[in-house]
């Protein structure tokens, strides 16, 4: 069954619509990313998901059912949305041993957790002087607690070091690999490149794409041939499909050998004819360009 | 639900404000009675009756009620304040299940709290006062209905942490309501407004505690009665807004 799926999912806020109209399935193992702008509509839309927000139109369904009605949710579905969400005044233990309770998951699966992602030399102590790291580690330790099928993360690595982004992406690829869902936001493009097999992306709310993340690559940028030379008009006359640009031209229609043997033929003489690769990160730019809430 | 009150009952004992606002209220409930009850044996050579020694022992319970309706407040205001209530929701996705939580839970620790504490203050007044008689059956009673009494103040300040979801608005709340306009409607002039006064918030709440307020229309336990559906008319709609807004 398919593990989280939103059914023309909208969100309104007075005039204001944070999430319109969105479709999407979330399939178990594999790591999909869920990638738009800031602003976007993703953190509404996991707060939708896991019952939190009410939805304006449309649902959200979790193994087949509203989150609010599943019964010990937890071990069902695990979050991170939002890490510095706590209380500080508690110790980490006793905040897990909250959670843990509330959903019947016995105590000392809090050990095993704090074990699980390196806490279980700070267990005892006060959650508010954690630094952010630690407080993702924690809040990910809340989400394994009852050893869930389905994951949520919401923006995951914001803020973390070198060495806490690389544990959260083997972490993400892991929980995959054993079968679960995971299902992780983030603004970032080369975040999910190095993460994700699949991708959901969102801008201003609305799906622009839903597809593997090679066929995103390749369906959003293709490549194009960069063409430079001192004699860049006649070069233009001369090919007609190229597009002007700066001080050069891209072509898309047409090979880099296809254009070197036509300039070569004119006598036309060329300082540059490079095949361009589309990057994942261009290709992010290229579909969410319309979407950004704010440019600069 | 056996689980949810597990979990609320490890909520509440873990944090230091609960430890604080307890040790505030029954040090109030003793520090005032004490000094109260010292200052009036001070003042006389004549004996204190057994009932005036009573009250007197119990004064501390105005200042107690403010106390103990701030760890109300806090007890699902904290939640909004730092976002925690996110995490409980989805841990516990029905909401009415996780409030009713943590009024039972809140509602047993201050019950035990606060009747210890008055049942203290009582024992040190009266040690104090050395009334020629006392009337027992009329000091449990006056212990039982401080603990009742102080127990809805918490209430009404759980209610009110439910329905303003913000700290600071509901702790000023709870003391316009509890403390300031039941002196104000006390200054209505004619028989509607005395009526209103009786029967306004703690004015008719008090009743079942220490009638500190004279209170013509109503007695210990329908005063009792009347606090309580102000309290429950506040929780209602709280937890109607719970039940609709976004976490």
């Amino acid at each position: 069954m398919t593990a989280i799926r939103a059914t023309n999912l909208s969100k309104r806020y007075g005039k204001t619509v944070a999430v319109s109209n969105l479709s999407f399935d979330v399939e178990p193992g594999r790591v999909t990313g869920f990638l738009g702008p800031n602003g976007a509509g993703k953190s509404t839309t996991m707060r939708m998901i896991l019952g939190l927000d009410r939805p304006s139109g449309g649902s959200a369904l979790v193994d087949g059912r509203p989150y609010a009605e599943l019964e010990r949710p937890l071990r069902k579905v695990g979050a991170l949305l939002d890490a510095k969400a706590v209380h500080g005044g508690r110790s980490a233990r006793n905040h897990l041993l909250a959670i843990a309770q509330s959903n019947g998951i016995p105590n000392g699966r809090v050990d095993e957790v704090l074990e699980a992602v390196g806490l279980r030399e700070v267990a005892g102590r006060r959650i508010g002087g954690f630094s952010l790291g630690m407080s993702q580690r924690l809040g990910i330790a809340a989400a394994l607690l009852g050893d869930p099928e389905i994951l949520l993360f919401d923006e995951p690595v914001n803020g973390l070091d070198p060495d806490g982004i690389l544990w959260i992406r083997t972490f993400m690829r892991e929980l995959a690999a054993e079968g679960r869902t995971v299902f992780v936001s983030s603004h970032l493009m080369s975040e999910m490149a190095q993460t994700a097999d699949h991708l959901i992306v969102i801008g201003k709310g609305a799906l622009i794409a839903d597809t593997s993340v090679a066929e995103f690559i390749g369906r959003s940028s293709q490549g194009y041939v960069r063409v430079r030379s001192p004699r860049l008009a006649d070069v233009a006359e001369l090919i007609k499909v190229g597009e002007p640009h700066h001080d050069h031209l891209r072509v898309t229609a047409m090979s880099p050998v296809e254009i070197g043997t036509l300039t070569a033929r004119a006598g036309i003489p060329l300082e540059e004819l490079t095949f361009v690769q589309p990057s994942l990160e261009a290709a992010y730019m290229e579909l969410t360009k319309d979407s950004l809430e704010f440019t600069s | 639900m056996i689980d949810i009150l597990r979990s609320e009952w490890t909520k509440i004992r873990s944090v230091r404000s609960t430890m604080w606002t307890l040790a505030v209220t029954a040090g109030l409930m003793l520090g005032i009675g004490t000094l109260i009850a010292s200052a009036a044996r001070g003042s006389t050579e004549d004996d204190i009756p057994g009932a005036q020694a009573v009250m007197l022992s119990l004064t501390g319970i105005m200042f107690a009620s403010l106390s103990i309706a701030t760890l109300g407040v806090l007890v699902i205001s904290s939640e909004y304040r730092t976002g925690g209530i996110r995490t409980s929701l989805m841990a516990v996705p029905k909401r009415m299940s996780l409030l009713t939580g943590k009024i039972v839970v809140f509602t047993v620790t201050s019950l035990v709290v606060c009747t210890v504490a008055s049942a203290a203050s009582l024992a040190v007044g009266v040690a104090i006062t050395q009334p020629p008689t006392l009337d027992m059956a009329e000091a449990v009673r006056a212990v039982a209905g401080c603990g009742l009494y102080l127990t809805a103040c918490g209430l009404f300040g759980l209610a009110l942490g439910t329905l303003v979801r913000h700290t600071p608005g509901a702790i000023v709340s709870a003391i316009a309501l509890m403390l300031v306009l039941p002196q104000i409607t006390g200054m209505l002039p004619g028989q509607v407004g005395r009526t209103v006064a009786d029967h306004f918030t703690t004015n008719a709440g008090m009743q079942v505690a220490v009638p500190l307020v004279r209170n013509a229309s109503l007695g210990p336990w329908s005063g009792f009665g009347v606090y309580l559906v102000w309290i429950a008319v506040i929780m209602i709609a709280g937890a109607v807004l719970m039940r609709r807004r976004d976490a």
